[in-house]
């Protein structure tokens, strides 16, 4: 509840929960939490819970990619996760949550589009819909690791006279091409925190999200209200480096 | 003429039969229906003579004239300051009622500013449930530095004890400064944030398991380990 | 036309597996999942809190606001996220099934927030979601005389069955009737029909209802209970 404890256990580098300043809280992840997605997955980061579906369909492709498909990524913060989130079309915090997800996959090739391709003027469209379920600070992260272990295991539904046949699949996966890991860091009394949970977040300066596999680094995004320097970043990447293969690990 | 239908300390439901026939009677968190008591909230059963009540074990604080409360200054106006206790009501502290001696025209943010903690009893709570907040009186102030854990209201009797008897416990074992909210809202502030944490952990367990016996042996193990 | 066997291979009077879990968003006041065969729904409580808009706040009692949704994913084609027609009416029998269990006098001006979401659909979405709700409150602490649960029960052909699944509430000589009931006073707080069916057959299917609903408080007492019996080691 207040900050200036939070700030003073910071400058001791002690956290509320008692973790490290570069510790992640416990991460769960849980693979087909909804029979109806083509694939779908939970992600647990200590308590902050999101839940995140992959429903593909069959579109035409963009007029300057016409040989590939696509991702659209959505999130919903419905209020049933925080009583700060309210009902309506998505705001500010959904819209950025959903194009950071967009970002890590797309810029990584993490799917490659072109096998997405069926025929001419027919694509895949892969829809990825993440729902947080309770909020408990660091949903960015959270929704990456549901992302991506949704999609590892989602398979391609049948196709009957170029119409999509629901419920029935085939054997073929998506197949990822490598799994491009999230990390968000915060900035407090300058020091820099890894997992913010919602207390920290609360309390933050500063964070920055990046998005690492192999030592590549394919997004980032920055957020809160004060400015980082040079320093700060390159410390949040080399632990993001450090902590990959770490956390890639949990998805196997 | 009366049967009780459950035993003391059980865990009961709503809608829940507690007793039957006319020589009982439905205290609080109960209600009578035909020659029934009946639960009125997810609660512990406990009897008191002929009264059954059912204590809750969860929900949001319901404000009551006379608790001690802690809050948060959200607000300040000519009137005085707006204050978040953590119930879904507006609390106000007006010029009047706050401890010291204001004069017209001062700068209000000088005696409580925004984001400031306080300790303060509920004077009065309106039809329309607004809820008057005063700082006069022993013990109630500003609250400088330390912790607050956010508790559930109707755990906070458990963590009083009897007469006292549980939070004395704590601030001995620990050292701590303690002060209770009848709101759920505990603050600490210890020599060490060892002994700050201490406290708190403390405090946590009671939350966690108010329901149960033993409680008091059980704490006192955990603050004589460390 | 006649039913001989349940596609799924269940009695007419069976209901699918159920299960209830509470505590399961720890962010909100009051949380609990209820699953009935393949129907996953979760409900959350916020409150009694602040009512905004303020001209909504009732200087006579408190109000009780649902908001039922269903996950993108939960339904075979994807939905599209957003209130449906569907949505807002279903909202509107889940706050009328619950209303008159929940003690709303002393919440003057505030609000308390039911959110359902349904995380996998293979109907009887509403009933779950009125079940997951009632053991949301519940569990939120927030005063209630009775707790609520509910089931679907109809005729397909010429049977009277409980719990339809996706199969035969599609199918063409389907009768779906969603209900609910308060435990201990049984009084029926949801009643819908869409179909065609004979108020003998009605009342039937009914009676099978409240037979079903009895087996639902059950579990949704053990819930309650034990949510907090796991916390006594």
């Amino acid at each position: 509840m207040n900050n200036d404890y939070i700030v003073s256990l910071i400058q001791q580098n002690r956290r509320i929960d008692e973790r490290k300043l570069d510790e992640h809280r416990e991460i769960k992840i849980e693979y087909n939490i909804s029979k109806n997605a083509e694939g779908s997955a939970r992600c647990k980061i200590g308590e902050t819970e999101v839940l995140v579906g992959v429903k593909m369909d069959i579109g035409e492709p963009y007029p300057d990619n016409p040989d590939q498909g696509t991702i659209i990524v959505t999130a919903e913060l419905s209020p049933i996760a925080s009583p700060l989130f309210e009902l309506g079309p998505p705001g500010t915090q959904a819209t950025e949550l959903a194009r950071i997800v967009d970002r890590g996959i797309r810029e990584s090739k993490a799917i490659d589009f072109k096998k997405l391709f069926i025929k001419e003027d027919k694509v895949w469209i892969i829809f990825i819909d993440i729902y947080p379920v309770n909020d408990d600070g660091n949903l960015i992260d959270a929704s990456v690791l549901a992302a991506l272990a949704a999609l590892k295991i989602a398979k391609f539904p049948k196709i009957k006279d170029d119409k999509v046949v629901y419920g029935e699949f085939s054997n073929e996966k998506l197949k990822l091409t490598k799994l491009p890991i999230n990390f968000t860091f915060g900035k407090i009394a300058n020091k820099i925190i890894l997992d913010p949970n919602s207390k920290e977040e609360d309390a933050l300066d500063a964070r920055l999200s990046i998005s690492v596999n192999e030592g590549n680094i394919y997004a980032m995004q920055k957020g809160g209200d004060t400015g980082l320097i040079l320093e700060e970043i390159e410390k949040m990447i080399d632990i993001a480096i450090k902590k990959e293969k770490e956390i890639r690990g949990l998805l196997k | 003429m009366g049967k009780l239908l459950v035993k003391e300390r059980e865990i009961v439901i709503p809608g829940q039969e507690l007793a039957e026939g006319l020589d009982y009677l439905p205290g609080q968190g109960t209600f009578r229906e035909d020659n029934k008591i009946i639960a009125n909230y997810l609660g512990l059963l406990s009897t008191n003579e002929r009264f059954i009540k059912v204590i809750p074990l969860t929900g949001r604080y319901i404000p009551k004239v006379n608790d001690l409360v802690i809050g948060k200054v959200v607000e300040i106006g000519f009137y005085g300051w707006s204050i978040d206790i953590g119930s879904a009501y507006n609390a106000m502290l007006s010029i009047r009622d706050a401890a010291e001696f204001i004069e017209r025209d001062d700068d209000l943010t000088k005696y409580y500013d925004y984001g400031d903690l306080v300790v303060a009893k509920i004077n009065k709570v309106t039809r329309s449930k607004s809820i008057d907040l005063t700082t006069k009186g022993p013990g109630l102030k500003k609250l400088d530095g330390g912790k607050i854990i956010d508790v559930t209201p109707s755990k906070v009797p458990r963590m009083i004890g009897k007469q006292g008897s549980m939070i004395q416990l704590i601030k001995e074992k620990t050292g701590c400064n303690i002060i209770i909210g009848q709101n759920g809202r505990v603050w600490i502030k210890g020599e060490s944030t060892e002994k700050e944490i201490l406290a708190s952990n403390a405090i946590i367990k009671i939350e966690q398991e108010s329901h149960t016996e033993g409680l008091t042996d059980k704490i006192k193990k955990m603050l004589e380990k460390k | 036309m006649s039913y001989e066997k349940r596609f799924s291979g269940r009695k007419f009077d069976e209901m699918r597996e159920i299960e209830a879990k509470v505590g399961i968003i720890k962010r909100a006041d009051g949380s609990a999942l209820f699953r009935i065969g393949d129907t996953i729904a979760i409900a959350a409580v916020y409150g009694p809190r602040e009512l905004h808009p303020r001209f909504l706040q009732n200087p006579e009692t408190g109000i009780l606001r649902c908001n039922y949704d269903m996950i993108s994913f939960s339904v075979p084609e994807r939905k599209r996220p957003g209130p449906s027609r569907r949505q807002v009416e279903i909202s509107l029998v889940t706050e009328k099934a619950l209303l008159p269990v929940v003690d709303l006098k002393q919440f003057q001006n505030s609000v308390i927030d039911v959110f359902i979401q349904i995380i996998q659909a293979n109907s009887g979405t509403r009933c779950a979601g009125i079940t997951a709700a009632s053991l949301a409150l519940a569990h939120a602490g927030i005063p209630m005389r009775d707790m609520v649960s509910s089931v679907s029960v109809g005729k397909v052909g010429n049977k009277i069955l409980i719990d339809l699944d996706k199969d035969e509430e599609d199918h063409e000589d389907a009768t779906d009737i969603p209900m609910a009931i308060t435990n201990r006073g049984k009084q029926i707080t949801l009643l819908q029909l869409d179909g065609n069916i004979t108020k003998k057959d009605f009342i039937e299917a009914l009676k099978l209802g409240m037979g079903g609903c009895e087996k639902i408080a059950k579990v949704q007492e053990k819930a309650l209970k034990d949510y907090y019996r796991s916390k006594n080691e």
